[in-house]
């Protein structure tokens, strides 16, 4: 009887055996290509990108009297980054912006997202501010027109008023250098 | 009937956790917040990814849930609902893939893999059938057989 088992067991060919090999291979090169690459499950590719800015009207954080709308921005390039006091990736990316302010390179606007007025502003008095103006969005709902995920996030706008490029997550030396930077030389030539 | 109702304890006890996470209903418009959760089910949350925005406690989760009611009560209809969060968020957010395109794999996959496993598998059995020999028993190895069974030869029916 074990002979008989052993007999047709060993009828199968080769290639039978390879498939569990094969299987195990494709589902652990799989796994490995999501673990290694950077991938990021929680960064949903924009809808925005290549469709006009959402407009808004909100109150600026400075000077609450006044407002601010995108509509003012046209003909010029722009960053709007969405940030809080509240948001810890916000403030380690606060130096970039701040670089970034200093080059004059590109003016930066803030969405100062669900947070309150003076947290927002004893934030930019510690750290600095490298907005010309932010704006406040106390409820979210402006978030919610660009398709906000989580705080930071930083809109690339073009002279069109058209979302050219959207960064979620910190900005840092290497998303400058190889995607901002470049995309603001290239919109502003 | 002991199993049955087992199965019915088992089935209620998986179902719970479900009703157990979702937001209470705002008194207010208990049809509005009926039809905001109904639509809340079908959409997903973007911060923990795996559930509906009507079991997220996310912030974002019930900001957009907020942004649902708030549409709605303007008389915007389900489907217009789902395409303004769509053309900002893109298909992700739907909870129940749309078929399209890029889902195609994913809806039609499975009867792809079903005819080709019957497929194999049919073609592996007759292979099978052509390795097993039927080797009958010699004379010898019958009677060692039946001596071994126990069996009255004179009444073997077999």
């Amino acid at each position: 009887m074990a002979e008989e088992v052993a007999s047709s067991r060993s009828a199968l060919t080769p290639v039978l055996y390879a498939v569990p090999l094969v299987v195990f291979l494709v589902i652990a090169g799989f796994l490995a290509s999501r673990l290694r690459g950077g991938y990021d499950p929680h960064i949903i590719p924009s809808a925005l990108i290549g469709k006009p800015a959402p407009e808004f009207q909100l109150a600026q954080l400075g000077n609450p009297a006044q407002s601010f709308s995108p509509q003012q921005m046209r003909g010029k390039v722009w960053l709007l980054n969405v940030w809080g006091s509240w948001c810890v990736a916000c403030r380690e990316e606060h130096p970039y912006l701040m670089e970034l302010s200093r080059s004059g390179v590109v003016p930066i606007y803030g969405l100062s997202w669900k947070d309150k007025r003076e947290d927002a502003l004893s934030t930019l008095q510690e750290l600095g501010d490298p907005y010309v103006l932010s704006v406040s969005d106390f409820d979210g709902k402006v978030a919610i027109d660009y398709g906000i995920t989580g705080a930071p996030e930083t809109y690339v706008i073009d002279q069109n008023g058209t979302i050219r490029y959207k960064e979620v997550g910190q900005l840092n030396p290497e998303v400058m250098q190889t995607k901002i930077l470049p995309l603001i030389k290239k919109l502003t030539k | 009937m002991k199993r049955f109702s087992f199965l019915l304890i088992f089935c209620s006890a998986l179902s719970f956790p479900t009703f157990a996470k979702e937001a209470a209903p705002s008194a207010a418009d208990p049809a509005l917040e009926e039809r905001v959760m109904r639509l809340s089910k079908e959409l997903r949350c973007l911060v923990c990814q795996n559930e509906t925005l009507a079991d997220s406690q996310a912030d974002l989760a019930e900001d957009l849930r907020n942004q649902v009611r708030e549409q709605m009560r303007a008389g915007k209809t389900d489907k217009e609902v789902v395409a303004y969060l769509t053309q900002r968020y893109g298909k992700f957010i739907l909870y129940n893939p749309p078929v399209d395109p890029t889902t195609y794999l994913l809806w039609f996959g499975p009867f792809l893999l079903l005819p080709l496993g019957l497929l194999l598998l049919f073609r592996y059995l007759k292979y099978r059938r052509k390795q097993i020999v039927e080797t009958p028993l010699t004379d010898a190895e019958r009677q060692r057989a039946e001596a071994l069974l126990q069996v009255d030869p004179a009444n073997k029916t077999a």
